[in-house]
């Protein structure tokens, strides 16, 4: 098990490293050391959130935009955690994630819509 | 996102009706697909992954062949009031198109379903607009479901007061007409991360015990804005417990199954279930897989009324089947 977890994390590590190194310039690439409590930005289009899932240090606000021609929403799976009201075309909603975790989400009008943060 | 494919396809021999006959021959064919597309010039069909496609190609008249049914009633559905955006700037101008289409029918309809999505962002206004250019509408009497556009932020409150009265739930409800048993189905609430339209136990419950007294020879149609059947997932078109329900009504020797949502027309045949999905009045969406998101088609505005429209339902007398026909705004 031990030997199975190590593989794992080193996965996780030269993955985020392969992220990191080839986007640059996106926000997913600031780590929580250089920019704690800032803002990242999720985009909304062609019926899906990009990126799909983000990794963020607590303490860190999303901004969702909506780009689509249709009006979507950003809701927590749980409906409680967070609940945008309903954003039409470049609307947007904010949320600061205080407490690490996943926090899986989905558009409830479009409940194949979905993603996840993971606060670190 | 232009449509190029929409005439493509297998030009079927051409009947005047679509008419589903499922005592035909007295077998029940299970997955047997028929395409008769009422059409004045001729219909296309296109029969792709047991999904069958049928194309009008014109409007009302049709050539003087005129219904004496016993029942006749017209459907439209997503009129979307409050879109503005490039698809359609003017979804007023095209719903009141599409009143005007109702009243030119040969036989007047004796009622209007509407099958949800009525406003684009349930916005009062949007409901008020609607409203006001239905009371233009030969027949006063119109019944909804709603869409998940009507049902934003509030979880259905306002379209409760607006159109649940006498419903039960969510906005369920059934009534009968000339012998004819309908049935308004709600599944666009309280949708779960990763799935399709929902109608829920208590909606199954009431169904189950709904249909249960009927004779198995009344002819029922069920009416719901999400599919009842599996249109493309991928998409969200379809209910996750639509099985349920359809298993209710699986006794019953003539079905009828209405939906909205994917604004486009597709029909399917399963044994005797016959499922049909209307024109927007608003805008076009795009074939299932066909574009990188079911998001509002852009066509040229020549082509935009071809690819809106209503549809209208008789029940024809000696059939059991309804006849189902689309019809554009172009």
């Amino acid at each position: 098990m031990q030997r199975k977890n190590w593989i794992l994390s080193m996965t996780v590590v030269l993955l985020t490293a392969f992220v990191i190194g080839g986007r640059v310039n996106n926000t997913f690439a600031a780590t929580p050391s250089d920019k704690p409590a800032s803002e990242v930005a999720v985009k909304i289009d062609n019926f899906s959130f990009s990126p799909a899932t983000i990794t963020v240090s607590a303490g860190t606000t999303i901004r969702w935009t909506n780009r689509d021609d249709i009006p979507h929403t950003v809701v927590s799976d749980d409906k409680t955690t967070f609940k945008s009201k309903v954003l039409d075309t470049d609307e947007q909603f904010t949320y600061t994630f205080t407490k690490p975790g996943t926090y899986s989400y989905f558009c409830s009008i479009h409940p194949k819509m979905t993603a996840k943060v993971v606060v670190q | 996102m232009k449509n190029t494919n929409r005439h493509q396809g297998v030009g079927s021999a051409i009947s005047d009706e679509m008419l589903h006959d499922h005592n035909h021959d007295g077998i029940d064919r299970r997955g047997f697909l028929k395409c008769m597309a009422w059409a004045g010039t001729g219909a296309f069909c296109v029969i792709k992954g047991g999904v069958l496609n049928s194309y009008s190609l014109s409007g009302f008249p049709f050539g003087g062949h005129e219904h004496k049914g016993e029942l006749s009633f017209v459907q439209i559905s997503d009129s979307h009031m409050g879109f503005d955006k490039a698809a359609n700037p003017d979804v007023v101008g095209t719903l009141k198109a599409a009143i005007d289409k109702i009243n030119a029918l040969p036989v007047a309809p004796a009622f209007i379903l509407h099958t949800g999505d009525i406003s684009h962002l349930s916005k009062p206004g949007e409901f008020d607009t609607v409203d006001q250019l239905l009371k233009a509408a030969s027949t006063k009497d119109i019944f909804f479901v709603p869409g998940e556009h009507d049902v934003l932020n509030d979880e259905g409150k306002q379209y409760l007061e607006r159109y649940g009265k006498g419903t039960q739930g969510a906005g369920w409800y059934s009534f009968d007409k000339n012998g004819v048993h309908f049935v308004g189905l709600v599944n666009v609430m309280n949708l779960k991360a990763g799935g399709l339209g929902s109608l829920g136990g208590e909606q199954l419950e009431w169904l189950e015990k709904d249909v249960k007294h009927l004779s198995k020879s009344t002819p029922i149609v069920v009416f719901a804005h999400i599919p009842l059947w599996s249109v493309y997932p991928e998409w969200g078109w379809g209910t996750d417990d639509s099985a349920q329900a359809l298993s209710y009504l699986k006794p019953f020797s003539s079905v009828t199954v209405l939906n909205g949502h994917i604004h486009q027309t597709m029909q399917k045949v399963e044994g005797n279930v016959t499922f049909h999905t209307a024109q927007s009045t608003a805008f076009p969406q795009p074939k299932p897989g066909q574009a990188p998101s079911p998001g509002p088609m852009k066509v040229p505005a020549d082509q935009l009324r071809t690819l809106l429209g209503i549809t209208d339902v008789n029940q024809v007398h000696g059939k059991h089947a309804l006849a189902v026909i689309d019809s554009n705004l172009g």
